[in-house]
């Protein structure tokens, strides 16, 4: 599976269009990593734990995405857009998007 | 106890935060000095469509992603400062450290897998919603830079024609 959020894939030709696909994955770390988080929003700077978790999330939300294209017959996802939303306290929502195709 | 907690811990954490603060952000700016002069070999630029002389052989997505805080006593001095309105000064070299520190991983991503440059990289700002507090305040700021990363057949120097990065 080949993605990318150009228009097209660099260096090849779309062929065939299959739509719109998507997955997303809401997540939340243990309590042990948030408390840690909040000893660390005393002194800022970066809070790891959580940079970790959201790097996780959104791979696995490109996973689901990928499962979709591939169950369609597609093999190459472009226009691929993220987004991220609070959807409750310590977890957050991880959402790609893109659209599925054939290249050659 | 009460009193105590109210007026003896904030100045002790405010005091902590401020130079503590201080020091991990002059750290972490000569730590992103330190690795920008090495990833500029991959050049990173904001466009879609391609210089016509620039021939593509493969291309992949790449990210690189931060999630920052702010400390202590920069959030109490915002929060003085949202009395009066106005530039939030304090908070923005934060938000431009995660944005440099963002960038820089993904270019370090392209670079280890052997991209010559990226095209179409985007930049977005979520905030986190704090796992206390009943959700109030934010738990931090996720920077998230992503971007198609190609290789380019005259391999690095069929660039430097088109911009020197």
């Amino acid at each position: 599976m080949i993605i990318s959020n150009t228009q097209e894939i660099p260096g090849k030709t779309i062929v065939e269009f299959f739509g719109v696909v998507s997955g997303s994955t809401v997540r939340a770390k243990h309590i042990g990593r948030d408390i840690m988080a909040s000893l660390k929003n005393v002194v800022g700077g970066e809070l790891k734990g959580y940079t970790e978790l959201l790097t996780e999330a959104r791979g696995e939300a490109m996973r689901r995405m990928s499962y979709q294209a591939e169950s369609m017959g597609a093999n190459a996802i472009v226009n691929i857009r993220f987004a991220t939303s609070s959807v409750a306290q310590g977890a957050a929502e991880l959402f790609a998007y893109g659209t599925a195709v054939t290249v050659e | 106890m009460e009193f105590f907690l109210n007026f003896g811990i904030t100045p002790a954490m405010l005091l902590v935060a401020w130079i503590s603060g201080r020091i991990l952000e002059r750290r972490h700016l000569n730590n992103l000095l330190l690795l920008e002069s090495g990833s500029s070999d991959v050049l990173a630029v904001t466009i879609e469509d391609l210089p016509p002389d620039w021939h593509v052989e493969s291309g992949e997505l790449v990210m690189g992603n931060v999630v920052i805080s702010q400390d202590y006593f920069k959030r109490f001095a915002a929060s003085i400062k949202g009395i009066f309105g106005g530039n939030i000064r304090v908070f923005e070299p934060l938000l431009e450290r995660a944005r440099r520190e963002a960038l820089i991983r993904m270019k370090g991503v392209a670079h280890a897998r052997g991209y010559d440059a990226i095209i179409n990289v985007r930049i977005e700002t979520a905030t986190l919603a704090s796992a206390r507090r009943n959700g109030k305040g934010t738990a931090g700021v996720e920077i998230l830079a992503f971007g198609t990363a190609i290789t380019l057949s005259g391999g690095r120097r069929a660039l430097s024609g088109a911009w020197s990065g």
